[in-house]
């Protein structure tokens, strides 16, 4: 049961296993560029607009939290954004393409890993590059981004033998393995205890800025919005609409939890986020 | 009490797959024990049937019933190779029936799992046509093919297709959403979706699907072979009884018996094998 679940408390240790492989190795990684105008969304049957006229605009490399209360429509952006469903009015753009249906350029993660219980952890991370048919890549990229999520050991092993944390790096490399331009997170660590959480926010942050993505994470915990991201759009709800759009400005050091300026920048979102969650229209 | 092998115990805690070893073990030795004592009662009662046959004046021609005069001309039949040419026909009839069923049911069934307005559509009439048994069809199918092979493997394929839709359709409503959206995401198209992620998760289901199948195909096997063919199992007992010879009847029954437990035992544990679930037992 033990897992090598290394824990990388200090800001010098900052991810080791990030540092193997120089940059020039790689592929120069491009984030992408997403602009959303003008999106609008309804279901059929829920009353009202769940999204009304969200504009925005996200710079290629940028880790953008989008905070709200449950509800407000969060996961219904990120399904747009993604190309598993479509707005009902408006659109988001991508590297100056519409986005129309779903692709491993910009994946989503979801809160449950949802792994494939038939498969090994290595045919799971690989199930992109087979969609797609780049299966000559997985022999090297698959054991590469194993060792990324530190999951090197467990390549062979069953998904179901993995803890739920371990099933969620899973399903990070699972996401990363076919280069994806923009990661979409749905709330991921949200089912994991408080210390496997930490560990995978500060990671993700880490891979996240290491490949040059773009990063959009949706969640309703304040912390982990400071913790993780350069800048938190506030939505509120019924119907969703940005409350508001703000940088975070902390070094990688300050993001652990204990300093004071995390302590304030979290009590100015706090109640940012208060104040989007009050303002908003009874249903 | 401990169950676990002191040599066991320093890899169970990395190793899942050595920690579970040494419980089915003593669950083993007990399971062969109650088996046999279940075989044992069996093999009593017929002894007792043989010998009130023996001894009931009205009976006494039947007495080859009984299990001495069966098993000797079972291993008379073993050995001479005429229950393989007994089996070999129906097998083959009863293997050509599963695959035709198996090649019909395992699509519909997919289709009917993942369209509900299909499901709503098929259900009543697919309900009705398997409650009908598959016996009734046999005039049709006598009509229908030029030779009486053909109509049994027919009658066959038509009593092991329901169980095969059926089990498929579950699986396939049973999947989790959440498994086809991660598809989609990662960019499957739907051929990959076929064989990615629906195949492969109701493989299990597939397989009980077959089983159940087998069990009604061999059953209806028997019957469909008194009519018509001169090879089969069921023609054998056809023969014997005309021939009177009650102790091969005896035996044919047997090996029917034996063959069909075989090939349950076989499927189940390709059932095990395609298994995923984790039981939380082990
Ligand atoms: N498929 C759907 N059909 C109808 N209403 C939905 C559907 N999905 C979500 N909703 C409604 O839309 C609103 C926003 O949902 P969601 O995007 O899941 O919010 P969040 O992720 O912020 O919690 C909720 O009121 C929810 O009930
Ligand atoms: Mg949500």
């Amino acid at each position: 049961m033990t897992a090598p679940l290394t824990f990388r408390g200090s800001a010098a240790a900052s991810a080791p296993h990030l540092a193997q492989g120089s940059p020039a190795a790689r592929p120069a990684p491009v984030g992408a560029h997403v602009a959303i105008k003008g999106l609008s969304h309804s279901y059929r049957r829920h009353d009202g607009k769940v999204l009304d006229g969200i504009d925005l605009e996200i710079r290629a490399g940028e880790i953008v939290a989008l905070l709200g209360r449950s509800g407000c429509g969060k996961s219904t952006l990120l399904h747009m954004l993604s190309g598993l469903s479509h707005p009902s009015a408006g659109e988001v753009v991508i590297n100056g393409k519409t986005v129309r249906e779903p692709s491993p350029r910009w994946v989503m993660m979801f809160q449950a890993p949802s792994l494939f219980p038939w498969m090994t952890v290595a045919q799971n991370a690989a199930l992109g590059l087979r969609f797609t048919r780049r299966t000559k890549e997985i022999a090297t990229r698959i054991p590469e981004i194993l060792d990324l999520v530190d999951l090197g050991a467990f390549a062979d092993r069953n998904a179901q033998d993995l803890s739920g944390g371990q099933q969620q790096r899973v399903a990070l490399a699972r996401s990363l393995a076919p280069r994806p331009e923009l990661l979409l997170l749905d709330e991921p660590f949200s089912a994991l205890d408080a210390f496997t959480r930490r560990n995978l926010q500060k990671d993700v942050r880490d891979i996240a800025r290491d490949l040059g993505l773009t990063l959009i994470l949706v969640t309703h915990d304040v912390a982990e919005a400071v913790r993780m991201s350069d800048r938190v759009i506030v939505l509120e709800a019924n119907p969703g609409r940005v409350s508001c759009d703000t940088p975070i400005t902390l070094d990688e050091a300050e993001r652990d939890g204990g300093s004071d300026a995390f302590q304030g920048e979290h009590a100015r979102l706090m109640k940012l986020y208060a104040r989007a969650a009050d303002d908003a229209p009874r249903s | 009490m401990s169950l676990a092998e002191p040599s066991a115990a320093p890899s169970a805690g990395s190793a899942g797959r050595s920690r579970p070893r040494s419980l089915p073990r003593l669950g083993h030795a007990r399971g062969i024990a109650n088996a046999a004592l279940g075989i044992a009662a069996l093999m009593a009662l017929w002894w007792l049937g043989g010998w009130g046959i023996a001894h009931d004046p009205d009976l006494s021609a039947f007495a080859d019933f009984a299990p001495a005069p069966t098993l000797t001309s079972l291993v008379q039949m073993v050995e001479s190779g005429d229950a393989a040419r007994m089996a070999g026909p129906s097998l083959q009839r009863v293997g050509l029936g599963l695959l035709f069923a198996t090649l019909v049911g395992v699509p519909v069934g997919i289709v009917i799992g993942r369209m509900p307005r299909v499901h709503e559509i098929c259900n009543v009439p697919f309900q009705f046509l398997r409650m009908i048994s598959p016996l009734s069809w046999m005039p049709i199918a006598v009509m229908a093919f030029a030779t009486w092979n053909g109509a049994i493997v027919f009658l066959i394929a038509m009593a092991a297709v329901w169980p095969i839709l059926f089990s498929t359709a579950g699986g396939v409503r049973r999947i989790d959403p959440a498994w086809l959206k991660v598809a989609r995401n990662l960019g499957a198209r739907p051929v990959a979706m076929l064989l990615t992620v629906i195949l492969p998760a109701v493989a299990v289901d597939i397989l009980q699907g077959i089983r159940l199948a087998l069990g009604v195909a061999w059953v209806v096997l028997v019957p469909a072979e008194y009519l018509g063919v001169t090879s089969g199992l069921g023609y054998a007992i056809n023969d014997a009884r005309d021939t009177l010879d009650y102790a091969r009847l005896g035996a044919t029954v047997v090996i029917i018996g034996v063959i069909g437990f075989g090939l349950d035992a076989a499927v189940g544990q390709l059932v095990k094998k395609f298994n995923w679930v984790r039981s939380s037992a082990h």
